[in-house]
């Protein structure tokens, strides 16, 4: 075992999945000798050289677009966009050609590749370097997106999108890339894509979370000293989502709390409870609380404090549903 | 303190004339066989152009977009290419898909909305066609990169039309290949229309071939309706890729003859005379005017082919209309390798 933070076990996993797989190579803006802004790829060019290890033009159509022609033809790419503020301009390339290669085609071509993107606010950082893009990603036919909460689940979700035969959206959550220290693996594993996780059993409320918001959740809870007995679900992947796991956990507590940073207006949570609707409606004792950033753009840093979940808003939230 | 820092020029080839003459400097050694070779694979290419528009015109595809005008630029640029290459086309690059053995059947299937049409069924890797203009630039930079990479022979090309040159996505692909030195051959068919927007609107540029400059890409201008000379700047570019020299971009002078596709009249933006001036530069006449020079063209000689040629596509239209449709449940399957539980769900929710 090695102490790790989600930046480290990122790290982990590219120069485990670099070494087992020579397809395999990262590219991005500052991924060489800077080692990324996160120092995500720290020592990787070192360790891999330069043909593998790839400081791109400042780009991010173009690292998208290429890392697409890199993948039909026999590699591996795993590209880095520096901040998910600047993953708008890659759009086209993910929405009009990555996922749509394989069936386009009828699978004479594929395009196994990963964008690893650190996402959401939380350390004063400048305007769009913060953005939680996720339902947009979620949103888009054949694409999968997956968010890490813990150092654990970076590492083994990291090396599962890599091996996955079809593009995956890595979304890292830059508010805790260090604030969780875990002891994880040295050795390789992989965490499924499409598993979510229960954190904590619970048997009167459900709240749902996953990336940033788990640990703000998670710490809410924790807040309230077991007050009700809470199952805690970490989604760990929205696209494609573990259905069962929430509609099992909420027949069984009847009521359910979702929290994440992105707005609220067709947020993931939306899903969520659209899902809950479907599945599950009859077991609800209590309408689906959501726990979400206003519809407003992400602001400057002297404001993000009022913008995402704070603890205070989940305990009320959770409170709210309880005494309904 | 002033100096000139950087100067630049773009080179012009033309091998035939307009009216079929060699420059017998530039004459590449071309047995008789080749030569008729890329003349058939022209007249052939008008042929099945001329019948799918047709179809089109009868409701027997839905859409099509004509290559009439682009033969030259098209077989040649194709015919340089090897097997082991891969083509990634824009949707005006039937001539090219045909000349690379893209069975035609199934392009009047993807033609006529059936996403089996760009399944690859012969071992050629013709990349699936880009509809969005351009944005599949980067994937030729891509592909050649990693044909590098991996130290293989073999070029990616990607092919597109002037109005493709605007985009960010031929800047950034560019640059970007120059850079990491990919296998690839950019080659744009200046056909002096984007739709209905003419090529002194779409750039200020002098040139298409000198937007390559700026990323210190090798680049060159063609007569795109002078098949041999295509051919052998298209060769000496794949080569200098092959061998890791990096990208090159040429430019090939040429011109849409028809509407943009099937659902356009340029009568409505373009003076039909220029049109019709543009004929004279008529690229498969201008081969046939060569051959006979060299007697190895006559009209019966032309008359057996097209009669020839005729039959071949009817049968190929035969086995595109026996296609049955595709089955609802190929939209579920074919998207990923492993279908999530979640849209297994969905395709039983959808009754398929």
């Amino acid at each position: 075992m090695v102490v790790a933070t989600i930046v480290s076990a990122v790290n982990m996993a590219l120069r485990q999945e670099m070494k087992r797989d020579p397809k395999v190579m990262v590219l991005g803006e500052d991924v060489g000798l800077d080692g990324g802004v996160f120092r995500a790829t720290d020592g990787l060019i070192k360790e891999f050289g330069s043909d593998r290890v790839c400081d791109a033009p400042l780009a991010e159509l173009g690292i998208v677009g290429t890392s697409i022609g890199l993948a039909i033809n026999g590699m591996k790419p795993v590209a880095e966009i520096e901040f998910s503020g600047f993953m708008y301009a890659t759009m086209d390339q993910i929405l009009s050609h990555a996922v749509r290669i394989r069936t386009r085609s009828r699978g004479s071509f594929t395009c196994p590749m990963v964008i690893r993107t650190p996402y959401g606010g939380g350390i004063r950082a400048l305007e769009l370097h913060c953005e939680s893009g996720e339902s947009i990603f979620a949103h888009i036919p054949g694409l999968k997106m997956v968010i890490p909460s813990n150092p654990y689940d970076a590492k083994g979700l990291l090396a599962s999108a890599i091996r996955d035969p079809d593009p995956v959206i890595f979304y890292e959550p830059m508010r805790i890339y260090r604030a969780i220290k875990q002891d994880i693996p040295e050795e390789e594993y992989t965490v499924p894509i499409g598993k979510a996780q229960i954190v904590q059993e619970g048997s009167q409320i459900t709240v749902i979370s996953y990336g940033s918001m788990f640990k703000q959740s998670m710490d809410a809870v924790a807040k309230m000293n077991g007050k009700y007995s809470v199952e805690l679900i970490d989604l760990r992947t929205i696209s494609p989502l573990d259905e069962d796991a929430i509609i099992n956990s909420v027949k069984k507590t009847g009521r359910c709390v979702v929290v994440h940073e992105a707005p609220k207006t067709c947020g993931f949570a939306a899903e969520i409870i659209a899902q809950i609707n479907e599945k599950a409606l009859l077991s609800l004792q209590a309408p689906v609380a959501r726990v979400t950033s206003p519809d407003v753009p992400f602001p400057f840093s002297k404001l993000e404090n009022h913008y995402f979940p704070s603890q205070e808003r989940i305990i009320k939230a959770i409170e709210g549903v309880m005494s309904f | 303190m002033k100096k000139t820092v950087a100067e630049f020029s773009v080179d012009y080839y033309q091998v035939l004339d307009k009216d079929g003459n060699p420059d017998n400097a530039l004459m590449p050694k071309l047995s008789d066989a080749e030569l008729k070779h890329m003349y058939e694979t022209m007249l052939f290419i008008r042929a099945f152009d001329l019948k799918a528009f047709n179809m089109q015109r009868q409701g027997r595809i839905g859409t099509y977009i004509q290559v009439a005008g682009q033969e030259a630029s098209q077989v040649g640029a194709a015919l340089a290419m090897e097997d082991q290459d891969i083509l990634f086309p824009s949707f005006r690059e039937t001539g090219m898909l045909i000349a690379r053995k893209h069975p035609m059947y199934r392009l009047l299937m993807y033609w006529n909305g059936d996403e089996r049409g760009l399944f690859n069924e012969e071992d050629i890797k013709n990349f699936p066609i880009a509809i969005p203009v351009g944005t599949h630039i980067p994937h030729a930079i891509g592909a050649g990169w990693a044909a590098r990479l991996q130290g293989k022979k073999q070029v990616a090309v990607g092919v597109f039309g002037d109005g493709a040159t605007s985009k960010g996505d031929f800047h950034e692909g560019l640059n970007i290949g120059e850079v990491f030195k990919a296998n690839t051959v950019l080659f744009c068919q200046n056909n002096q229309w984007a739709i209905s927007v003419p090529r002194d609107q779409q750039t200020k540029s002098e040139t298409i071939a000198q937007k390559a400059i700026s990323y210190g890409v090798e680049c060159v201008q063609v007569d795109g309706n002078d098949i041999i000379a295509v051919y052998i700047i298209m060769k000496k570019a794949l080569d200098k890729a092959r061998n890791g020299g990096g990208p090159t971009f040429i430019e090939a002078l040429t011109y849409r003859i028809g509407d943009h596709s099937t659902s356009d009249d340029a009568k409505k933006y373009r003076n039909e005379a220029e049109a019709i001036k543009a004929k004279e530069l008529d690229p498969v006449i201008r081969m046939e005017k060569f051959l006979g020079k060299k007697d190895l063209w006559t009209q019966e000689y032309k008359d057996d082919l097209l009669k020839r040629y005729a039959e071949d596509i009817e049968k190929e239209v035969e086995k595109f209309e026996a296609q049955p449709d595709p089955k609802p449940q190929d939209m579920f399957t074919s998207l990923y390798e492993k279908m999530p539980e979640r849209l297994e769900r969905q395709m039983k929710e959808f009754g398929f």
